[in-house]
């Protein structure tokens, strides 16, 4: 299978591709990892008359502590990440990046393309919307940084606008007595998950939970921040009465579509237990116990 | 959209040999190893990035060929499965296939060599987990995996060894 025919276009630097999607319009494309969108176009479910190669501007690939920050740029491959010695101080940072696909979608895909396409099952999003995330965009107009919060519109869109491309993701690193997990299940490795869920804890003593994030992934049209499962947590002791009203809240709060991964109530059920176990997992990394996470095989 | 696309110089070094041509941009990387440099050893297999028969090294990290254009291989160096093989002598992880029967029909085998080569690169001493891990990309449907994780475990002993 090929694409249909489109002239290819490559970037030296941001400025470039924003000058260069400013001229040719709607039917650019910017090409990152291109795992999705290759594919897509593979299929014809995409068929740009341009590609932008954002893959050959220096500098848009790294990882950088800085002030208890951590900078992202857009072009950051997922395995990168997962070697990352500060990405993998926040544990559930690598939970994510470990688990995506598969080693070889892993070495080609990028932080900044999973956030800009909006997947409804893309992995990194939940997981950055559990920690205070912002979204660096450059656009003709000039830069301007945004909540990841405020980012996602709808399934396959965000708030980006027409000429305008993500330069860098900044995270703020969780405080001590912080910890988190993602968890994720699916039924091989390269495919898209049935349901994800991540949390991140803050716990005041070994018990009381002081601030939650609690996100899920491929059970709605965006990712889905559970306000009310946060709510249950905030200020409360992890006694396995408030974890599972937490993860009921969380039930609640997601709107599955059945498919071939499974029905609507099955999602359901599944975005409960994996929040609940996901939650366990936080408060044992809050404590500061070294726990292996890794994606569901069922 | 104008008929005329214009075709795209590359410039790669592919298994070690420097080449130079003009490229459309809509070719895969792995058309471009099959059906232009004639290096038949890539599989197509589902086409879709699931199944990783079309795995090959570009710039040391393993991707699926079908999954990446011709023209973002520009500047790099590619390794593919004909490459293993240094002076007329098989790479440990190809005798060691052989050896263990990690394959039958061998349409994964190319690709799952690559992976397992990539593997190897970053930990030369995988447990079973990092095994498991590293071949989750490449499908087989003779071996039930068993001889390969044999296959790999030799490999990497022998390669330890030297």
């Amino acid at each position: 299978m090929y694409p249909r025919p489109f002239r290819y276009h490559r970037a030296a630097s941001i400025r470039e591709a924003v000058s260069l999607l400013a001229e040719l319009g709607e039917e650019a494309k910017l090409l990152a990892g291109g795992q999705s969108l290759i594919p897509l176009m593979k299929l014809r479910l995409a068929s740009p008359h341009h590609l932008v190669d954002l893959n050959f501007i220096p500098d848009l690939s790294y990882v950088r502590p800085e002030d208890g920050l951590l900078r992202f740029g857009a072009l950051t491959r997922h395995a990168e990440v997962e070697a990352s010695p500060a990405a993998q101080q926040i544990p559930i940072l690598h939970d994510c990046a470990a688990g995506i696909a598969d080693v070889q979608v892993r070495n080609r895909g990028t932080l900044g393309g999973s956030l800009a396409e909006a997947d409804p099952s893309g992995d990194w999003a939940p997981v950055l919307l559990t920690l205070p995330t912002e979204v660096v965009c450059v656009g003709p107009e000039g830069e301007r940084t945004l909540p990841l919060a405020e980012f996602f519109v709808d399934a396959y869109t965000t708030v980006l606008r027409p000429a305008e491309l993500i330069r860098e993701v900044v995270v703020r690193r969780p405080p001590p007595g912080s910890g988190g997990a993602y968890l994720a299940v699916k039924r091989s490795a390269p495919v898209y998950a049935t349901a994800t869920a991540a949390v991140q804890l803050m716990l005041a003593d070994r018990e009381t939970c002081s601030e939650a994030g609690i996100a899920l992934g491929a059970v709605g049209l965006t990712p889905i921040k559970a306000a009310e499962a946060e709510a249950a947590l905030r200020g409360q002791r992890l006694t396995p009465d408030t974890i599972t009203r937490a993860a009921e809240a969380a039930s609640a709060a997601c709107d599955p579509q059945p498919d071939g991964r499974g029905s609507a109530a099955y999602k359901r059920a599944l975005v409960g237990a994996l929040v609940k176990r996901a939650i366990a997992l936080a408060a044992r990394r809050a404590r500061g116990e070294q726990v292996e996470v890794s994606h569901i095989y069922a | 959209m104008p008929d005329e696309i214009p075709r795209v110089p590359i410039a790669l070094r592919v298994n070690g040999k420097r080449y130079a041509l003009e490229v459309e941009p809509r070719l895969l990387l792995v058309d471009f190893l099959r059906r232009e440099l004639r290096l038949t050893g890539t599989h197509v297999g589902c086409d879709t990035t699931y199944c990783g028969a079309c795995t090959v090294l570009l710039n040391g990290v393993s991707v699926k060929s079908c999954t990446a254009l011709a023209v973002q291989a520009d500047q790099s160096e590619v390794l593919t499965v004909e490459g293993l093989e240094q002076d007329g002598r098989l790479h440990p992880l190809q005798q060691a296939f052989a050896d263990h029967h990690g394959l039958q029909c061998g349409y994964c085998t190319p690709g799952m060599l690559l992976s397992a080569y990539q593997l190897l690169a970053k930990s030369p001493n995988p447990s079973e987990a990092e095994m498991r891990k590293g071949i989750a990309g490449n499908t087989c449907r003779c071996t039930g995996y068993q001889n390969i994780f044999k296959a790999i475990r030799a490999a990497a002993a022998q390669m330890r060894g030297r």
